[in-house]
This record gives structure tokens, C-alpha cells and sequence, in this order.
């Protein structure tokens, strides 16, 4: 081989390694159990697809939230997949920082996603983000206890016998409290089931010309009921808790019924964490029998950022993540209890997931019921279950969630609260534009 | 008599300081307890006593690579602290021994720009370090902490140098010292313990920012502040875990404060007392 060859095969190596070089996704995820999982089983992914890399930046919800907003208003390009809500998709395909996701593939089966998640990530006929996992509320209850308390949990119970099941299953001196509800401020936490319990009182954040609701009567009896429940039936410094908080105290036994997301139903039956994993029974999220349940609907999804170089590489990934095939792979590793629910009906209709998950048609009864464009019993302006789907929501839901959590610890009345929610909702719809 | 009541307020004082100081560091010792928890050991209420399970540290390093996190804090924490004396220390100087009418106000406008919020200016910084190629770089980062905290460095400095007798100063010049040499050579060392505690303060300022370090960064430059982020939930009991992971990510900044103490205390307390 003289030199010339040798300096000619070099260059054309190097050359050929730089464009074999692979490609490197960064993913924004958050730190919930079924993400975290799908990080050590992407050697499906990548052995399929040698030439893309995944790199993972994990964050807290709202700091993710923030993170992601930042870079993408910005165009900042830092990330190529997003991990975001329901509550963004809308928001932010209507702004144009999402791209459409049209080559999902032909295994993919898009029609195979349950009908209520996938409506929420459609805009224009167009899909904006893959639901990973999907989830809706329903009551958790304790079968020992309401059975001691002479009571039978009907499938679609009432508040009315939610109210009464709670103050006969309480029995503070046992430290048993008779429901456990989310009173943490926020517009993703107390808010979330304030909003969504609401509709089944025929409440509504707007009317059909974004004018504030909470001067109505159905406001007024929701937060009634809700104030009054939890102080007769509710845990100590039930303001401060959020989901965590309120699971720790259902996996300890400390609550005879806990509403709130579908995704808790595996952590409250798993022997591992929860000391009452045998004695979990569940039903749908109550009514008051105005045709609405208090049931929310919600979703981790996955989404491609207009600003990234790497679309088709990221919507390949995408794809991965949120087919039937990765959730044979969770089944395979992980057994089907843990196969990221709420997103395809295909997995509803699987005997051996039936099987492993018991809450699995409760799940997908909920999530069914959930109307997110038809949330209230009258009409509303907006998307939306637990949220309204505008941006100025954050922002509002976790100022009125603010009031709301003071008038469950006492701080202030329920007529105070209501009052004060009315002013600054009305004020700040009308520094919005929304109304005229 | 005078001896008894003085040695009874004594330990008075002892006590209350300690109880205090138990006070501050109980989170800390709580942390590190539920760390050799099992995540429902953690949950199970309030308890001292760990089974001692290292499952958490073994799960938390399965999960992330601590020392890529680990290394990126000690670089921006070293590289951030260098440069911030190597501008600090030529500042305060001027400012100790050449004082202007304006001096002060340049200190107190330097101060506060450490009263602004920072989410203020969160875009307007987001944009220069998008258009500088600077998102998620090491170097970008160590700009930003040095910028952070200089205006902490030069008032401690200040501080220090007014301590310093002007006239050794202009004892050095009278023998032919030059502006460089009269810093480095003779303001320097005697001010020695007055830098260590500004550079080992600058180092945990640096060490714990958790603001810019989690907003600029995403997988390379990422330090500690945002290992620890990653294992926050909203949706799901992983205390232990965020307790293994907060003790991995405290125990080096622990140990060097441990360990330098003495020089932390007499470089913070120097010109206190006259």
C-alpha cells in the first residue's frame, strides 16, 4: 500500500465515521415510576436504532414545566422530546412550538389509543403528542372498613354517600379518618379535584363569555360540602396534603377513602409499599346526579419540539415509547401490573392484564366518562376537566387554589374564599382580553 | 463568686448554642437518616432509627451517574471561585486603598444586584446564552456563577483589606513595588485568611446554586443542584431515594465545611472585633 492509498482510505474512514456518528436525543421527563422505567428498557430502542443516542434530563413537574416553557418559547433548541400534559398539548400546537406527529409508522395504530386521551392531543385532525400514560380519578376505599361501618360502596356512588360512608368510617381515636382529599394549593393539585368535583355540582370556572363563576350557588356548594367534609371526616392539616401526602397516609391505613388518581390504584394494592394492599376496593369518582362526575382526565405525553434538528430520529423514539410493542416489553421485564395504563384500548381488551391489574376497568371507566370538551352540566367556553385549558391557568388556578386551601384550614370562610376568587378571576380575564 | 457565675453562664450559653446548632442541622441529620431507609420505612412516620439499608444509594446511582453530576459541581465551583477572586481581588483593593467619592455607592448598587429576583431576568439571559452557544456548557456556567456572586466576593474582600494598614502598602512602593506586585506580593499574603473564607464561601455559594444550574443546563454541564431535582416526584413516594440522593450531593460541601472550619470561622469573624 503506498501513501497515497493510505491517506485516501484514512480521509474516506473519517469521513464515513462522521456521518455514521449517532445522533443524540435529549429527552425531558419527569420522575414519575413508569418514565423512570422506560429509561432502563430503551435497549430495545437503541439496539433497533444504532445511530440514535438517548440522553435523560429528569425534573420535578413544575420545574420541568418551567424548563421547558423557557427553552421553547426561546427556541432555545435544548431538547428534542418533551414529556408534557394535557393541559400544554393544546396550548402550545396552537402556538406552533409542537410538531405534528405524522410518521408514528404503520404498526403504530393510532386508532388504538382510548378515544378521550387521544381527542385531547388533536388539533386540527392533526396529532401533537403520543400519550405515555394516561390516567383519570376514582375513589379508593378500604373494603374492611366500610363494610365494619355497614355500608356497601356501590360502583357509582354519590357525595351524598361518600359524605355519609366517610363520617360513619371515621374513628379518629383508631386514626382512622374517614376520607383523605387533596388540599395543597396549586392548580395541579387541590384544583385539579376541586375543578373536576365542581362538574358534578353543575359548576363551571366560565360561562360561554369567560365571565367568572364562582358568585354562583354550585360553587358555593361544592366548597361547602367539601369544608364540611374534611373537617368531620378529614385528616389533621388536610391543607398541606397533595397526592404523596395522601397516599403515604392510604398506604398506612389511615383513610377509609382517598379520590384521586387512577395511577395510585397499583401504588395502594402493592404489597411491597402499602400495609392495606389486600383490602383496596374501588368505584367511580362520585356524582350528585346531574349527569357529570367529578372524574378527571389526564395525561403524560411525549412530544416533539419545533426547534429540534432531530425530528424524525425523535419521532422515531416517540413512536418506540408509546407503542403496543413497548408495552409488551414493560410485560415481559416488569409483569402487566405495571405496563403504563390509560392510553390504548388494545391493553383493556388483554385477559392477562385484566388479570394483574384489578382496577383496570375502573380505570377505563373513568377515563371513559371524562368529557373534556363537555366537562360541566352547562356549556363552557373552554377544554378541559380538571384545568381550562388557557395559559393564564396556571397562574389562576393556583391563586384561587391558594384561597380555597386557606378556607380549608380555617384561615378564612368559604363565602371570603369564593368572594376573592370571583375578584381576581374576573380582574385578571379582564387584563386577558377574554372579557370585554 | 464573680468566677462561679461566670462559669454557670458559660455553659448556659454552651447549651443554648448547642441546642441551636442541633436546631439548624436536624433537616440535614433527618436527610441523611432516611437515606438508610427503605421507602416505607420513610413513609412510616417520624423515626431516628433506620434499618440501615443501602438499597436507595444503590437505586439512586443505578438511576443517574453521580460522579458526572459530581464533577461538573467541583468545576464550576473551583472555576467559578478562581475567577471570581482573580477580578475581586484587584477590585477590592482599589476600592480599600484608592477610595473614590463614589466607592461606596459602587459598593451598595454592586449589592443590589443581589437583591433582585432572578426569574427577571431568566429570558433576557437565556437569549445571550442561546446566541452564545453557552446553553449547557461548562464555561457559560462558570461565567454565570462568578457573575453571581462577585459582588459577595469584593464586599467580603473590602472588608478584609480595610484591615490592612495602608502604610505597609506604601512602605513596598517606597521600595519599588509595582501595582501588581504590591497585590500579589504584599497585600495578598497578609490577607490570606480573609481570601480562604471568601473562596470557601464562594465554593458552597457555588456548590448550592440551584437556580441557573437546573435553568441552563440539560445533560453536560449539569452539576448536584440538578441530580437532586431529578429525583423529586409529584406522583409517587420516592423519599428515601430523594434523601440518598440529597446526601450524596451535600456530603462533599459537609466534609470540606467540616474540615475548614477553623479557617471558615476565623476568616468570617476577622475585623469583627476591635
Amino acid at each position: 500500500m503506498n501513501l497515497k492509498t493510505f491517506l485516501l482510505g484514512t480521509c474516506s474512514a473519517v469521513v464515513i465515521a462522521g456521518f455514521a456518528q449517532a445522533e443524540t436525543l435529549t429527552i425531558a421527563t419527569v420522575n414519575n415510576g413508569d418514565m423512570v422505567r422506560m429509561q432502563t428498557l430503551t435497549d430495545d430502542f437503541t439496539k433497533a436504532n444504532p445511530d440514535i443516542q438517548l440522553e435523560w434530563v429528569t425534573l420535578e413537574e413544575n420545574v420541568l414545566r418551567e424548563r421547558v416553557t423557557t427553552d421553547i418559547a426561546t427556541k432555545g433548541g435544548q431538547y428534542d422530546v418533551l414529556t408534557i400534559g394535557t393541559y400544554e398539548v393544546p396550548i402550545w400546537a396552537k402556538q406552533g412550538w409542537l410538531l405534528p406527529l405524522e410518521k408514528l409508522g404503520a404498526d403504530y395504530d393510532v386508532d388504538d389509543l382510548l378515544p378521550a386521551i387521544r381527542s385531547g392531543l388533536t388539533m386540527d385532525d392533526k396529532l401533537y403528542a403520543a400519550p405515555f400514560y394516561g390516567e383519570s380519578s376514582m375513589v379508593m376505599y378500604r373494603k374492611d372498613l366500610i363494610e365494619k361501618a355497614g355500608l356497601t360502596m356501590p360502583d357509582a356512588p354519590t357525595w351524598e354517600f361518600i359524605g355519609e360512608a366517610a363520617r360513619k368510617m371515621t374513628d379518629r381515636a383508631a386514626g382512622i379518618n374517614g376520607i383523605c382529599l387533596r388540599g395543597k394549593a396549586g392548580w395541579g393539585e387541590n384544583m385539579a379535584f376541586l375543578t373536576a368535583t365542581s362538574n358534578a355540582f353543575g359548576a363551571r370556572w366560565f360561562d360561554e363569555n369567560w365571565k367568572p363563576q364562582f358568585d354562583q350557588p354550585e360553587w358555593k356548594a361544592t366548597l361547602d360540602m367539601y369544608v364540611k367534609l374534611m373537617n368531620d371526616a378529614g385528616p389533621q392539616g388536610a391543607s398541606s396534603n397533595g397526592f404523596n401526602e395522601n397516599l403515604a397516609l392510604f398506604q398506612q391505613g389511615k383513610c377509609g377513602m382517598w379520590i384521586d388518581a387512577t395511577v395510585a390504584a397499583s401504588f395502594v394494592t402493592n404489597p411491597k409499599d402499602s400495609t392495606v394492599a389486600d383490602k383496596v376496593g374501588f368505584a367511580l369518582a362520585p356524582d350528585t346526579g346531574l349527569g357529570k362526575r367529578g372524574n378527571w382526565l389526564w395525561a403524560w405525553n411525549l412530544a416533539i419540539p419545533a426547534g429540534t434538528q432531530k425530528a424524525d430520529a425523535a419521532e422515531k423514539f416517540v413512536s418506540w415509547a408509546t407503542s403496543k410493542h413497548y408495552l409488551d416489553i414493560v410485560a415481559a421485564k416488569e409483569g402487566w401490573a405495571n405496563v403504563p395504563p390509560g392510553t390504548r384500548t388494545s391493553l383493556y381488551e388483554n385477559a392477562e392484564y385484566q388479570k394483574a391489574a384489578p382496577f383496570a376497568k375502573m380505570t377505563l371507566d373513568s377515563i371513559n366518562a371524562a368529557d373534556p370538551k363537555n366537562p360541566s352540566v352547562k356549556p363552557v367556553p373552554y377544554v378541559g376537566v380538571q384545568f381550562v385549558a388557557i395559559p393564564e391557568f396556571q397562574g389562576l388556578g393556583t391563586t384561587v387554589g391558594q384561597l380555597f386551601s386557606a378556607a380549608l384550614a380555617g384561615q378564612m370562610t368559604v363565602d371570603d374564599a369564593l368572594a376573592q376568587a370571583q375578584q381576581v378571576t374576573t380582574r385578571e380575564m379582564t387584563r386577558g382580553g377574554y372579557i370585554k | 463568686m464573680a468566677r462561679a457565675v461566670s462559669t454557670r453562664k458559660t455553659v448556659v450559653v454552651t447549651i443554648f448554642a448547642w441546642i441551636v446548632a442541633l436546631i439548624i442541622f436536624f433537616p440535614i441529620l433527618y436527610t441523611i437518616i432516611t437515606s438508610f431507609k427503605s421507602e416505607t420505612e420513610a413513609i412510616q412516620g417520624f423515626s431516628l432509627i433506620p434499618s440501615g439499608t443501602v438499597e436507595s444509594y444503590g437505586a439512586v446511582q443505578a438511576q443517574s451517574n453521580y460522579f458526572k453530576f459530581f464533577l461538573n459541581s467541583v468545576v464550576l465551583s473551583l472555576g467559578s471561585t478562581f475567577l471570581a477572586l482573580l477580578i475581586s481581588v484587584p477590585a477590592a483593593w482599589s476600592m480599600a486603598f484608592s477610595p473614590t467619592a463614589k466607592t461606596k455607592d459602587i459598593l451598595m448598587w454592586m449589592l443590589s444586584t443581589k437583591m433582585m429576583p432572578a426569574v427577571a431576568v431568566l429570558v433576557p439571559i437565556y437569549l445571550i446564552f442561546r446566541d452564545f452557544g453557552l446553553l449547557d456548557s461548562r464555561i457559560g456556567l462558570t461565567v454565570m456563577l462568578t457573575m453571581i456572586n462577585l459582588p459577595i466576593v469584593i464586599w467580603m474582600l473590602y472588608t478584609y483589606f480595610r484591615e490592612i494598614p495602608g502604610e505597609i502598602l506604601e512602605a513596598a512602593r517606597m521600595d519599588g513595588a509595582s501595582l501588581w506586585g504590591e497585590i500579589f506580593y504584599v497585600l495578598t499574603p497578609m490577607a490570606v485568611p480573609g481570601i480562604a473564607s471568601t473562596m470557601l464561601l464562594n465554593i458552597i455559594l457555588a456548590w448550592n446554586e440551584a437556580f441557573w444550574t437546573i435553568r441552563l443546563t440539560t445533560t453536560n454541564a449539569a452539576p448536584l443542584t440538578a441530580f437532586i431535582a431529578s429525583f423529586s416526584s409529584p406522583q409517587g413516594l420516592f423519599w428515601a431515594k430523594l434523601s440518598a440522593a440529597s446526601t450524596l450531593a451535600i456530603a462533599p460541601i459537609l466534609i470540606m465545611g467540616w474540615f475548614s472550619q477553623k479557617q471558615l470561622v476565623r476568616g468570617l469573624t476577622f475585623g469583627a472585633v476591635k
